[in-house]
């Protein structure tokens, strides 16, 4: 460890920031603290602490995963299968395309670029609709086949990532492999897709992150009688009935965001450096 | 969104016969999926999308055509250009304000300071968590606070507006602060090192040296947080919903909703407003469409060439 002085001002701000970063933490406190009191107590007294009255223990707990006649696990399998499974399928097949975008240049593979760039910029109220139409004919509408769904719509950003670091990597390698022998998929799969490595990651991350809290394309695709995804079953607790039981939904909302904030801490480094590359290329 | 970049290597590809044909014969694997489902999830629907909207339709199959006359009502709906002004100044609160947020902050953690990487880890949190549970965690806090005024969130529309600036601020300016640092870091030390010979001082060399050098963080920042504010829906759903509403003309107009969720809640009023929601939606797109492009334009000119 190397020893770094700091200045007065640096420390002023050091504690300056500490203060903010309680500020910024301070909801998810707020939730966690409320999802372990009796309902009438989030009402009366969300910023008390739980204390011998309001205090349930894990009651919460118990009640949200079982209330609203809608298993919570069922709800986050369901999450899970879809994000891993759309995930997947856009990093692989949207990764091909762009190699066969940056490399063949055809007018096809032109137009398709272009088309994608434009629908980066296409907001999802213009197709929500019709999306939801089509998706009902073609039978899009289960947690297992509404990936193609999500590789569909979200290959618009994932090609584009793709596109501007294949242009970037040296074609000689990619030569080499052909003079040696070897086809087309031994190429990509042996040579190109281990170079992509960091944009295969950012793009991981950025689509983990819109698919796994994306509410309205699953809530209006989904056979939403049989099929729900974690953000659908909390607006579905809190927003179809009058009077709801705000500690049993804190209770939920925080099952659904621990394992995600764990998650993050763990890998936290990746996540904003993917982020970061994410958006210098975009 | 990088249009200039993509001439760089056209050359190269046209020489490389030796690895486009061969890959060219792949098209039905390598393209093929990707292209059908973009076809599916894409193409399809905007196409559809744009015939539907001058058509009268419950389902697509019974859509009859009726022209302008959707847009015409969709325009002369009160709730629509209520969405739109509450849209737009939505849009200029929460672009200036976070982007002066997180851009400060990012100055300041990439000054020598301790605890700078935890911070930015804090800051950076909210965005894993979803827009429809980030409205549900603020919409019981700001009612807590309103508690104790004897009032609550949806009781008022500058309540839900504001209420909205902040969960969104809360939100996105850790997003944005990434990018923010990862453009700073990349300022040339060479060029703050004569900034410093030259005797600049520090707000010299913050608007002459290092607001330049950074100039495409901020056009990346003002076009995410310009279309992110246009596109806001699942806060706004999960925060107010729309309420309050009052009664304008003649027509229920939700005083706190944004553009994409009165394009949602015009489609579920009944059959006879699909036309019209599906014109709107077309209206929609085509200024987030106008104000991306353009935005890019305006800030690309402003950025240095290295």
């Amino acid at each position: 460890m190397k020893k770094t002085q700091y200045s007065l001002g640096s420390r002023i701000l050091t504690v300056l920031f500490a203060l903010l970063c309680l500020v910024w933490i301070f909801p998810i406190f707020e939730v966690l603290i409320n999802s372990f009191k009796a309902n009438d107590y989030v009402n009366t007294a969300a910023f008390a602490l739980p204390d011998k009255e309001s205090f349930v223990g894990w009651a919460n707990y118990v009640k949200g995963v079982t209330f609203g006649n809608y298993p919570f696990v069922k709800a986050l399998g369901y999450s899970l299968v879809i994000t891993v499974l759309s995930v997947a399928l856009i990093l692989l097949f949207t990764s091909m395309s762009a190699w066969y975008i940056a490399r063949v240049n055809s007018l096809f593979a032109k137009i398709f670029y272009y088309l994608c760039l434009f629908s980066m910029i296409v907001p999802f109220q213009m197709v929500m609709f019709t999306l939801t139409f089509t998706a009902d004919q073609l039978k899009l509408n289960t947690p297992f086949t509404i990936p193609v769904i999500y590789l569909g719509f979200g290959a618009g950003m994932a090609i584009f990532m793709f596109v501007g670091f294949i242009k970037g990597l040296p074609l000689e390698i990619e030569e080499a492999v052909a003079i040696d022998g070897g086809g087309p998929i031994c190429t990509f799969f042996m040579v190109v897709l281990p170079m992509l490595k960091p944009t295969l990651i950012s793009v991981g991350i950025l689509e983990v992150m819109w698919v796994l809290n994306d509410y309205l394309l699953p809530y209006l695709v989904l056979d939403r009688t049989k099929y729900m995804t974690i953000p659908i079953l909390v607006q579905y607790l809190k927003g179809s009935y009058g009077s709801v039981d705000l500690g049993a939904t804190m209770a939920v909302i925080m099952l659904s965001i621990v394992p995600v904030i764990i998650l993050y801490i763990f890998c936290q480094k990746h996540i904003i450096k993917g982020v970061a590359a994410g958006a210098v290329k975009g | 969104m990088k249009l200039k970049k993509k001439k760089t290597n056209d050359g190269t590809a046209v020489n490389s016969w030796l690895i486009r044909r061969p890959i060219k014969r792949w098209f039905p694997l390598f393209v093929l999926p990707t292209f059908l489902c973009f076809v599916i999830g894409f193409i399809w629907p905007f196409a559809q999308g744009i015939y539907l909207s001058f058509c009268n339709f419950n389902i697509p199959r019974d859509a009859q055509w009726v022209g302008l006359s959707n847009y015409a009502k969709a325009f002369g709906d009160a709730s629509f250009s209520h969405a739109f002004w509450n849209t737009a100044s939505f849009a200029v609160v929460s672009i200036l304000l976070i982007n002066l947020c997180a851009f400060g902050i990012a100055y300041a953690l990439t000054q020598k300071m301790l605890g700078a990487n935890l911070f930015r880890t804090v800051f950076f949190m909210p965005n894993l968590i979803g827009g429809v549970v980030l409205g549900y965690i603020w919409s019981m806090i700001f009612d807590a606070v309103l508690k104790h005024y004897n009032t609550y969130l949806t009781s008022n529309a500058s309540y839900g507006f504001w209420g909205l600036v902040i969960l969104v601020a809360w939100q996105q300016i850790g997003y944005m602060m990434i990018i923010y640092i990862a453009g700073l870091q990349a300022v040339p030390s060479d060029m703050l090192e004569a900034a410093k010979i030259d005797g600049a001082n520090s707000w010299q060399t913050l608007t002459r040296v290092i607001i330049p050098n950074v100039m495409s963080s901020i056009t990346i920042c003002t076009f995410l947080t310009l279309t992110n504010s246009f596109k806001m829906f699942d806060q706004n759903l999960a925060l107010t919903g729309g309420a309050p509403s009052v009664m304008m003309n003649g027509a229920k107009v939700n005083m706190t909703e944004l553009l994409a969720l009165n394009i949602y809640s015009t489609y579920n009023i009944n059959r006879n407003w699909h036309g019209v929601a599906q014109a709107k939606a077309v209206i929609f797109f085509l200024l987030v469409a106008v104000l991306a492009i353009g935005q890019l334009v305006a800030t690309r000119s402003k950025e240095v060439q290295q």
